[in-house]
Order: structure tokens, then sequence, then C-alpha cells
């Protein structure tokens, strides 16, 4: 059985469609990402699942049993809010009990529970403190615990890290994956941040204009992007997008002299490729593709090599020191498999052996390659 | 050397030849006559040829042993423990009500004001109709249900709550517009943070939205304490203090020992009283809104 089930769901605000025709499974236990870009209806879908909103059509089940019409602990559901949404009259104790206090839990329950949940967040010394007394990570912290303490089946968060530094965010990521596979608690976890996205989730669910875009592992959605646009979003720098041309032999990088990359045509389809998955060889010896390189952006431990090739422009990633001066005329090659190939028009990924062609690019050992996947 | 020393004194006097005419004005129009009247509380009330002569406290005295003083004195009491609190609960209603997600909220907001708008004598006159015996409103109203008619500003019993019935009618509307103010402060993430909990709405005013108004209800409750005792509009054209000193309250009561019965002596020493009381608020207003009552 799984934990949150939503069917078709969709929400309509008069002709606007934040959320269209939704539906998605997660499992008990499970951390799942709702990554997306400002307005895609990552905050409408949650509040639908909190019962803050009710769906325009379609079906929301909670540990198997239709909610609709309930709210929140009725439906065995618990919210983090962006802005925390703590009271500030309240002490840190009173907030975290706020809860309970409202089923009418006795004294005693009440004193346990928020002793354990303040020793599971590190909050034992700052209980009688207000909200205003707190640092934006420790309001964080008590919101969490707010969420906890009712021991709801179900956590939704709603992007509760945004308002902090990124050091601390880190931190709070790790804790609350950490946290959570400890108490074996559903998770849904809303953010924009790809990084955030892949480095917490089970499962990343990625929505576009109220839709599902792609719905898998950080791993998938990284390795075999279903479309341009996941393809643009996942990933630390962004992918090279080329545009492939029909030619003799097959299809070939559109505007610049190289071997076909697999049978077939090009016109229409686009070749994507990862900075880290080029390799750039200064020799410029075996490498299949001659390019220059136009500008580097050192970034410590690693580079961004920009280069051209024939018109257009290519990123590559390279070790840091490892980085060819502007100017030079580099070879650049990738692995077959890490190419990944597009329609143009509808953006679909295209299942294309990229092995077959009649040349295919030499298959290099890609020397950095390892250490940035790391 | 000297032309520095000459520009900056010439600061200082440009300053305060700027403050003059406030500080002329305040102290012509507040704070002398405020000292002239302690000092004339302690001598008697000239007459004719008979110039003021030094008495101590003697008008105090005579105040102590003055019943229509003590009698105004507990109007004026129960006048401001009546008043403030019903107008404050009516604000604070009307603000909720009109807070909320509802048809014509901005026409209800509007008639809500309209009472604050409009001059004490202009509300007096529409009041008067109301209270008129026999064909007035109100009476038109009981009559209706089989009661009979009542004289309600003629009558020792009714006059005063007659008057502090207008009082909350014409000061609700000006406190709704804090109060309705204060709520749209609210951030509405904490009423879903209480509703993620399922907390009836009552739990969710008494533990969420009252303690958030606290600061503005203190501060409200103060400023209504102040006009209570400084109500006299409405007594002069409505009950004229009557009947039989009934609706007589302090400011009133000073008005006629000073303007009608010429004994300024003494009315100078009611006002003594008058103002330590306004005093005392003032100050009170200053202890508690200065003690962090604020949360945010
Ligand atoms: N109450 C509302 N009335 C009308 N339109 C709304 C309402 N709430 C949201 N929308 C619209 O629905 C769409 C999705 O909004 P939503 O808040 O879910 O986006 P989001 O993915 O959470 O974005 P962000 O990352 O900026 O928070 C937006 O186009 C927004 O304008
Ligand atoms: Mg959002």
């Amino acid at each position: 059985m799984s934990s949150v089930e939503v069917r078709s769901v969709t929400k309509a605000w008069g002709e606007t469609r934040a959320v269209d025709d939704v539906s998605f499974s997660v499992a008990k236990g499970e951390l799942v990402v709702l990554l997306g870009p400002s307005g895609c209806g990552k905050s409408t879908m949650l509040r639908m699942i909190a019962g803050l909103d009710e769906p325009t059509t379609g079906m929301i089940a909670i540990e198997g049993r239709d909610v609709a019409g309930l709210t929140g602990s009725a439906r065995g559901v618990a919210m983090v809010f962006q802005s925390y949404a703590l009271f500030p009259h309240l002490t840190v104790s009173d907030n975290i009990t706020f809860g309970l206090s409202v089923r009418g839990t006795s004294k005693q329950e009440m004193a346990e529970r928020l002793a354990r949940t303040a020793a599971l967040l590190d909050l034992d010394k700052l209980l009688r403190r207000k909200p205003a007394q707190l640092s934006g990570g420790q309001q964080q912290r008590v919101a969490l615990g707010r969420a906890l303490i009712a021991k709801a089946p179900v956590c939704l968060l709603d992007e509760p890290l945004s308002n902090l530094d990124a050091q601390l965010r880190q931190e709070l990521r790790r804790e609350i994956r950490a946290l959570q596979q400890r108490l074996g608690i559903t998770m849904i976890y809303v953010t924009h941040d790809q990084t955030e996205a892949m480095s917490m989730a089970d499962r990343v669910i990625l929505m576009r204009g109220g839709r599902i875009e792609q719905n898998g592992r950080p791993a998938e959605l990284y390795e075999r992007p279903a479309t341009l646009f996941a393809a643009r979003f996942i990933g630390g720098a962004p992918m090279n997008f080329l545009d492939l041309d029909d030619a003799p032999l097959g299809a070939v990088i559109a505007g610049s002299t190289g071997p076909a990359l697999f049978a077939g045509p090009g016109r229409g389809r686009v070749l994507g490729l990862r900075p880290e998955d080029v390799a750039v060889d200064s020799a410029n010896g075996r490498a299949a593709f001659h390019a220059t390189v136009t500008a580097v952006e050192y970034l410590g431990g690693e580079a961004l090599v920009s280069c051209s090739l024939g018109d257009r422009a290519i990123q590559a990633r390279t070790r840091g020191d490892g980085a060819p001066p502007i100017g030079t005329a580099v070879g650049l090659s990738w692995d077959a498999a890490a190419s990944h190939v597009f329609d143009a028009a509808s953006g679909e990924r295209l299942t294309i052996d990229t092995g077959t062609a009649a040349t295919s690019p030499q298959l290099h050992t890609v020397t950095n390659q390892g250490q940035i996947r790391a | 050397m000297a032309a520095p020393r000459a520009s900056r004194l010439n600061i200082h006097l440009q300053g305060w030849l700027l403050v003059l005419p406030a500080v002329v004005l305040l102290a012509t129009f507040t704070h002398v006559p405020a000292v002239e009247t302690v000092i004339d509380s302690f001598f008697s009330t000239p007459h004719g040829k008979r110039p003021a002569v030094y008495i101590g406290f003697d008008q105090y005295r005579t105040m102590l042993a003055d019943p229509v003083f003590w009698l105004a004195f507990r109007n004026n009491l129960l006048y401001a423990l009546i008043t403030v609190p019903l107008a404050i609960a009516l604000a604070l209603l009307m603000a909720l009500w009109v807070n909320g997600r509802i048809k014509g909220r901005a026409a209800l907001r509007l008639a809500f004001f309209t009472p604050t708008i409009l001059p004490m004598v202009a509300a007096a006159n529409i009041w008067l109709f109301f209270y008129t015996p026999d064909y007035g409103l109100l009476n038109q109203i009981i009559r209706l249900f089989g009661f009979e008619s009542v004289n309600w500003l003629g009558s020792p019993a009714t006059a005063l709550p007659a008057l502090m019935a207008v009082t909350v009618w014409k000061e609700a509307g000006f406190f709704m517009i804090f109060f309705l103010a204060a709520l749209q402060q609210v951030p509405p993430v904490l009423y879903e943070a209480a509703r993620m909990e399922n907390a009836s709405s009552w739990l969710v005013f008494r533990r969420i939205t009252w303690p958030l108004l606290m600061p503005t209800t203190l501060f409200v409750a103060v400023n209504a304490l102040i006009n209570a005792f400084r109500v006299v509009d409405q007594v002069i054209a409505m009950t004229g203090g009557g009947p039989n000193n009934a609706t007589a309250l302090l400011l009133f009561y000073i008005f006629q020992v000073a303007f009608s019965f010429w004994d300024s002596g003494y009315a100078a020493a009611l006002s003594v009283v008058l103002l330590s009381t306004l005093a005392i608020i003032a100050f009170l207003q200053f202890f508690l809104l200065d003690r962090k009552i604020h949360y945010r």
C-alpha cells in the first residue's frame, strides 16, 4: 500500500490550471521531491495533499484512505511551511505542542513527547524562547519539530530551506534526510533547487506548467532525462545542446566538421551532452572533434571550459589545474553512451543506438569523468 | 576662528527660531494655562471688587463635600468602565466580521466607519430622534412588543445608559479601523498552520488572534479611557447634564461651574482633578505600552 496516492488531480483557478491531471504515488518511508521552476504548481500540489486546498477534480488517498474533506492532522499529514509559520507570541515549546494541545493530549504525554522531539532536533536549550529570539536555522528546526511531534505518517515540506544561507542549507538537508530515514516517515519535499532534490530524494518528480515532466530516481533523471526540459533542469552545469544535421553517413553536429554520430537523420534532433561527460584533449590528437577554447571558468577543483565547435558553443568540465589556456586548439571526445538525443520539436527523448554509426567517435578512457561523477 | 563659532551660534539660533512658533503656541495655550489652573485652584474666586485671595486647599475641601462632584465623578467612572469594554468588544467583532471573505465587505466597512465621520452634534441629533418620548424610533419599536413608552433621556435611570449607547456606537467604528489594520498584519500562514491541526475557530481566536491583537487592544483601551473622561459635547447636546445631574460628567460639571456659576476658582480645582486623572491614564499608557507586549 502506498503512503500517498495522487490520482489525476487537477487544480484550476479560473482559466489557469496550476496543477493539470497529475498522478503519482509515494511509498511508505520514501522521500519524494517535487521539483520544478517557479510557478509550476509544486506548492499547489502540496497544499492539496495537506488538505489546505481541495482539488478541482481527481482524488488523493493517504494510507489507503480517500481523504477528501479532511485537513492536515485529520488526514495524517503534517506540514512545514516555507516561512515556518511559527506563532510569534508562543514559546518554542508551546509552538511545538500546539497541535497536541488542540487535540487535548494529556499534560504528561505532551511533556514526554516534547522532550523526545526537542532532543531529536537539538532544541532542549531553546524551549522557553520566543521565535523572534531564534536564528533562521533554529526556527526551521522548531517548525520541523511541530510537524514531527504528532507522528503523522506523512510530512510535507514546502521549500523549507530557501530562507537560509548556503552552508546551513547543506547541513539541514543532511539532517532532515537522516531524520526522515531514522523515523521512517514518508516525506514530500518541495524545492526548485535541483541540487537539493538530487542529494536528498529517493525519487524526484519534476514538474513543469502543472504537469509531471519526469518521475524517477535522481540517477534516472540525470542519466536518462526524458525531455529537453528535464535535461536542462537537472545537473550542476547546464547541459550542452547541439543541433544535429543530416549527412551521408548519418547525423552530424550542425555547423561543424566531424564524424557522424549515429546512423539515421539528424535534422530536427538535438544532441545533449553534459559538460562533465565531455573530455578535453589538449594534445589535439586522437579526438574526433576539433574545437577552440574561448573561455575558462575556474571553480577550484574543477574548471568549466567553453569551446567553439565549428560555429557552435560547447562546455566541458576539466580538473581545475588541467584547463587549457584560452585560444588553444583542443580535441573533444565523449563516451557514446553519454550522449542524449532529443526530438527538437516535441522535446522528447529519442532512443537511438549511438554506438552503431558508420564512424562512431572514438571511445576514450576519459580521465576526468570518474572524478567529477563521484 | 571666530567665523565658525559665529555660524554655529547662528545654527543654534536658527533652530530655536524654527521651533519658536510651536513652543509659543504650546506654552500659551497648554502649559501656561495648566500651571495657572493649578495656581488658581488655591485662590478664591474674585467677585467684583473682591480680589482673589489665597485660601490653600479650601476649594478641594469644598469638593470633597460636594455631592454633585461625587455624582459626576461616579457617573464618569461608570461611563468609562462600561463604554470602553463595550466599544472595544463591538469594534473587535465588527473588525473580525469585515476582515473575513464576505460579499459587500467594503460597503460594510464603510457603514461601520460612518458614525466616526459624523460630527458629535449631528450624531446626537440622530439619537435624539431615536430617544424621543412616544414617537421616537426606539419607543415605536418597543411599543410593537407591547411595552410602555420610555422617556429615555428624561428619567435618571435610563439617561446615562442612553448616552453610553451613543458613545459606544460612535467609538466602535473608529476602533474597528485599528483592529482591522492589526488583523491584516497577521500572516495568513499562521492560520493555515492552525488549520493543519484542525483547531476550532474559537480556539484559533483565543490562542492566536487575540494574543496577537493585544498591543492594539491596549492602545485602543487607553485612548478610549482618555476619551471617556473628555466627553462633554454630547452631554450638552442631549441632556444638559440632567435629569437631576444623572448625566453630569466631570468635564460637563467643570463647564457648568465655570460658565454657568462663574466660580472660576472651584472650576480650576475640578480641572486639576480631571487633569490628574488623565495624567494617571497617560502614565498607564506609557508604562503598559512600553513593556514589550509587541511580538513582531
Ligand atoms: N490562490 C490562487 N489564485 C490564483 N492563482 C493561483 C493561486 N495560487 C497559485 N496560483 C497560480 O498557480 C500557479 C502555480 O503556483 P504555485 O504556488 O503552486 O507555484 P510553485 O511551483 O510553488 O512556485 P514557487 O516555486 O514560486 O513557489 C501559478 O501560476 C500561480 O500564479
Ligand atoms: Mg511554492
